[in-house]
C-alpha cells in the first residue's frame, strides 16, 4: 500500500491515487480486486509508441530516450520503423529522439523539436511523432542559424498576430481579458482535423467549414455568456475568472468530444529551399495567408464603416454609444470576428506543427504577451507585438536550452510590464 | 455501485492531504486576495518554490528538516519579493496576467534539463521524506476512527496538516484583527485613502504577498512530504484555480471561509466523481468510459469557478460587502 500511497503521481493522477489508496484502507484487498486499479483502467497496459518514417519508408535502429515519473529508458525502432515503451504509471513523459542514431543526411522537419512530450495523464497509449526530413542541422554558420531562426519566428509571429488581433478587439471593445481564447485556437485545429484529417473532405472546404464554424463560436460565446455578463453589470475582473472557468471546462470538453491524443492534421508535405532556409509549402502558404488576413484586418479596421465604429468603441464606448453607434452590435461584430480569424490561427498552426487539446492553452500566454507587448486594445500593437514574441521565442532558442523557449517570452512580458506597462504603441492612460 | 463506498471516500477526502494542501494555500491567497484585495493567479508557484525549497534545501544542502523548511519559507518570501516588487504597482488585470507567467515561468525552469541536477527536472526529486516520516510519534498498526481506519503514517500526516491548519488559521485570526490587518483591508477598499494616511501601500502589499506566499508554501511542503516526491507537473495553472475555487466557495475575506471551501469542494468532486464512475460501471451513460470520469473533476472546478463568480461571489460563508474584485 505505501506504495500506492507514494506512487509517482501526476496532477492528473492524483485523484485517481487517493481513490485507489482508500479504497484499499477501507475494503481491503478483496474490494482492491474488484476495483480495477485507476492508474492502468481496463487492465490495458500504458504504452507510448511511435513510427518513424523517412519518404514514406520505415527507418530502423533510431533510439528513444524516455523520461518522467521516475522512468529513464531506451528504446530502439524496429525494422517496421515502430517502437514501443511499456511505463507502470501515468503522467507526462519526455522522448528525445537521438540525432546521431538517424542515417545520414536524415534529420528533423522541425530541427528544433528533438524532444517531446507523451501525455499519458488521459489516455492509455500516446503517440509520439518525430516528422523527419532533410537534415536542416548539419553544421551551420551563425549567420544562417539566425536566418533559419528569424524565418521560423516569422511565421510563429504571424500565426500570433492572427489570434492576438481577436484578444485586442475583445479586450479593446468590452475590456475583457479573455482567458478563454486559447481554446478558439484548439477549436480551430481540432474541428479541421475532423473535417480534413477524419471525414476527409478537401482541405479548403474543411478550412472554410471550421472558420463558419469558429466565428459561429464566437457568437455562442457572446450571445450565451459575455452579454448577459454585461447585463449583470459584473465587473471586469470577475468576467476574467468567469472566462478562466470556461477556459478549463472546454479544454475538458475536447478532451471528451476528441480524446487527449496528438493530432497530426495533415501529413503532406514538401520541402522547399530558400538560401539556408528548409521550410515546407504549408508553412509558406500559411505565411501568405497571414499577410492577407493582416492586411485585411488592417482595411477594415480603417477604412470600413463597422471597423471605424469598432475603433471608436475601443477609444471610448460612452462616447461612441453618444454618436449613435450601436455598442451591443459592435461588440458582437467584434466577438464574431475574433472567433473566424483565432480559429484560422489554429487551422494554420495545427496544418504545420501538430494540435492536441492543450494547444491553445499553451500558446495562451504568448498572446497576452503579444498584446501586453504591443499595447492592450490596439489592434496594430498587437500584431506587432506578436511578431517580436514569434522573434524572441525562435531566437532565444540559439541561446538557451529549447525547453525554455516559452519562458524567454514570459519573461520578456514580465520585463515588459516593468519598463513600459502601457507597451510599445499603447496609450499612458492605459497603466493603472 | 456501492454508495457506503462512495460516501466514506468523499469524506474520506474532506480530511485528506490533499486537502489540507488546498486549504493552506487557499488561506494564503485568502491573505492576498480576501483581505488585500490582490488578483494573485499564480498560487501554485509559491506552493511549489516550498516544495522544492524544502527537497533541494533536504538532498542538496543535507540540512534537517527544520531548517530546510525554513529554507522553502525564506525561498518563498525572497520569491514574493521578486514577484511584487515590479508588478505590485500595476492595476489588477495584469497583476493577474503576471502572476500567471511567472508561475508557469517557475515551472519551465523546475522541468528544464539545465538545472536537472539541483531540481531533477521532469523526474522531479524524491527521497526527502525520510527525517519526515521518523519523525512520526505514532505506533505501527490500524487506528479506527469511527468507521474510517488509518495507518499509522496516513494519521501522522493528517495530523501535521490539520494542526498546521488550526495553528495557522489562529494566527491569520490575530493579524488580521491587528492595526497591521486593519490598513491591508483599507488598501482592499481604498488604497488611496491609506495613502493619505501616510501609509506605504507598497509595502504592505508586499508584506501580504510574502505571508499569504508562506501558507501557500506550507501547503505545498506537506503535500509532497505525504507523497515523497516533487515533480513540475503539479504545479500547473489548473493548481491554482483549484484553489481559487476553495476560496471562492468558502468565502475570501473569512478565516474559516477556505477550510470549510476545501473540505466542501474536495468533498463534493470526490463524491460526484465516485457516482458518476459508479454510474459508467452500470452502464448508464455509454458515452463515457472510466478515464473520461477524472475528467470530471476539472469541469466541476471550471463550472465553481464560473457559477460563483457569478452568482455567488462571496462564497457560503462570506460578505458582499468585503467583496473587492477591482482592487
Amino acid at each position: 500500500m505505501s506504495y500506492l500511497l507514494r506512487a509517482q503521481i501526476s496532477r492528473y493522477g492524483r485523484i485517481a491515487a487517493v481513490l485507489a489508496v482508500f479504497v484499499a484502507i477501507f475494503m481491503g484487498p478483496a474490494a482492491n480486486a474488484a476495483t480495477p486499479d485507476p492508474g492502468a483502467p481496463n487492465g490495458s497496459a500504458l504504452l507510448i509508441k511511435g513510427t518513424v518514417k523517412n519518404e514514406k519508408k520505415p527507418v530502423e535502429g533510431v533510439e528513444f530516450h524516455v523520461t518522467g515519473n521516475g522512468v529513464d529508458e531506451k528504446v530502439l525502432s524496429g525494422a517496421d520503423g515502430k517502437w514501443v515503451l511499456e511505463v507502470a504509471n501515468k503522467g507526462i513523459y519526455k522522448v528525445e529522439i537521438n540525432l546521431k542514431t538517424l542515417p545520414k543526411g536524415v534529420g528533423l522537419r522541425d530541427a528544433t523539436a528533438n524532444i517531446r512530450e507523451a501525455n499519458l495523464t488521459i489516455t492509455n497509449t500516446a503517440a509520439v511523432l518525430f516528422p523527419l526530413g532533410k537534415d536542416t542541422r548539419v553544421v551551420q554558420p551563425l549567420g544562417d542559424q539566425v536566418l533559419v531562426r528569424l524565418f521560423a519566428g516569422l511565421n510563429l509571429g504571424l500565426l500570433l498576430a492572427i489570434a492576438a488581433i481577436g484578444i485586442s478587439l475583445i479586450f479593446g471593445t468590452t475590456g475583457l481579458n479573455n482567458f478563454a481564447h486559447g481554446e478558439m485556437v484548439t477549436f480551430g485545429a481540432m474541428f479541421t482535423w475532423l473535417f480534413h484529417a477524419e471525414l476527409k473532405m478537401p482541405l479548403l472546404i474543411a478550412a472554410a467549414l471550421t472558420i463558419i464554424l469558429s466565428a459561429g463560436f464566437g457568437w455562442l460565446q457572446d450571445a450565451a455568456l459575455w452579454k448577459q455578463l454585461r447585463r449583470r453589470r459584473l465587473g471586469l475582473n470577475q468576467m476574467m475568472i468567469v472566462s478562466i472557468g470556461l477556459s478549463i471546462v472546454l479544454r475538458q470538453v475536447y478532451i471528451l468530444a476528441f480524446d487527449g491524443d496528438t493530432k497530426v492534421l495533415s501529413s503532406e508535405y514538401q520541402t522547399v529551399n530558400i538560401g539556408p532556409i528548409t521550410t515546407t509549402t504549408s508553412s509558406i502558404w500559411s505565411m501568405v495567408i497571414s499577410v492577407l488576413t493582416l492586411g485585411f484586418v488592417a482595411w477594415f479596421l480603417t477604412r470600413t464603416r463597422i471597423g471605424k465604429a469598432a475603433r471608436a468603441v475601443s477609444d471610448n464606448s460612452s462616447l461612441a454609444a453618444a454618436t449613435g453607434i450601436n455598442v451591443e452590435r459592435i461588440i458582437r461584430i467584434v466577438w464574431v470576428m475574433a472567433g473566424a480569424l483565432t480559429g484560422l490561427a489554429g487551422i494554420l498552426y495545427g496544418l504545420q506543427f501538430q494540435a492536441n487539446y492543450l494547444l491553445g492553452a499553451q500558446i495562451l500566454l504568448l498572446l497576452f504577451a503579444s498584446v501586453t507587448l504591443g499595447g492592450l486594445g490596439t489592434a496594430l500593437g498587437a500584431t506587432v507585438g506578436a511578431i517580436i514574441i514569434g522573434f524572441v521565442v525562435e531566437l532565444s532558442a540559439l541561446i538557451i536550452p529549447i525547453d525554455l523557449k516559452y519562458a524567454a517570452s514570459l519573461i520578456i512580458l514580465i520585463v515588459v510590464l516593468l519598463v513600459r506597462p502601457q507597451g510599445v504603441l499603447g496609450k499612458k492612460q492605459r497603466i493603472g | 455501485m456501492d454508495f457506503l463506498n462512495i460516501l466514506t471516500l468523499a469524506l474520506g477526502e474532506m480530511i485528506s492531504p490533499t486537502t489540507i494542501t488546498f486549504v493552506l494555500c487557499a488561506i494564503g491567497l485568502s491573505v492576498h486576495f480576501g483581505f488585500t484585495g490582490l488578483l494573485n493567479f499564480g498560487q501554485a508557484a509559491f506552493a511549489a518554490v516550498g516544495a522544492y525549497g524544502m527537497a533541494i534545501g533536504i538532498i542538496t544542502f543535507h540540512l534537517p528538516l527544520l531548517l530546510a523548511v525554513l529554507m522553502g519559507l525564506v525561498a518563498s518570501a525572497l520569491f514574493a519579493l521578486v514577484l511584487g516588487i515590479p508588478t505590485l504597482r500595476l492595476r489588477a488585470d495584469y497583476l493577474a496576467i503576471v502572476t500567471i507567467a511567472t508561475s508557469e515561468v517557475f515551472r519551465y525552469f523546475m522541468t528544464t534539463i539545465g538545472f536537472a541536477s539541483v531540481t531533477g527536472g521532469s523526474n522531479g526529486l524524491s527521497q526527502f521524506g525520510k527525517e519526515f516520516w521518523a519523525m512520526n510519534p505514532i505506533p505501527e498498526g490500524d487506528y479506527n476512527l469511527g468507521f474510517v481506519s488509518y495507518r499509522s503514517d496516513q494519521l501522522y500526516v493528517l495530523a501535521v496538516g490539520w494542526g498546521t491548519i488550526i495553528l495557522g488559521a489562529l494566527v491569520l485570526r490575530l493579524l488580521m484583527r491587528s492595526p497591521w490587518g486593519r490598513v491591508l483591508k483599507g488598501i482592499r477598499e481604498d488604497e488611496d485613502a491609506v495613502r493619505s494616511l501616510g501609509k506605504n501601500v507598497f509595502a504592505y502589499k508586499l508584506q501580504a504577498l510574502m505571508v499569504g506566499g508562506m501558507f501557500a508554501s506550507i501547503g505545498g511542503m506537506i503535500f509532497v512530504l505525504n507523497l515523497s516526491n516533487v515533480q513540475p507537473q503539479t504545479w500547473t495553472t489548473n493548481f491554482t484555480f483549484t484553489i481559487w475555487s476553495v476560496l471562492l466557495l468558502g468565502g475570501a475575506a473569512t478565516i474559516l471561509g477556505p477550510i470549510a471551501g476545501g473540505m466542501i469542494f474536495l468533498g463534493l468532486i470526490s463524491l460526484t466523481q465516485g457516482i458518476m464512475g459508479g454510474l459508467v460501471e452500470m452502464g448508464w451513460l455509454p458515452f463515457l468510459t472510466q478515464p473520461d470520469v477524472a475528467q470530471i473533476r476539472f469541469i466541476l472546478i471550471g463550472l465553481s469557478l464560473m457559477l460563483l463568480v457569478i452568482f455567488r461571489p462571496q462564497g457560503l460563508f462570506g460578505n458582499k460587502k468585503e467583496l473587492q474584485f477591482n482592487g
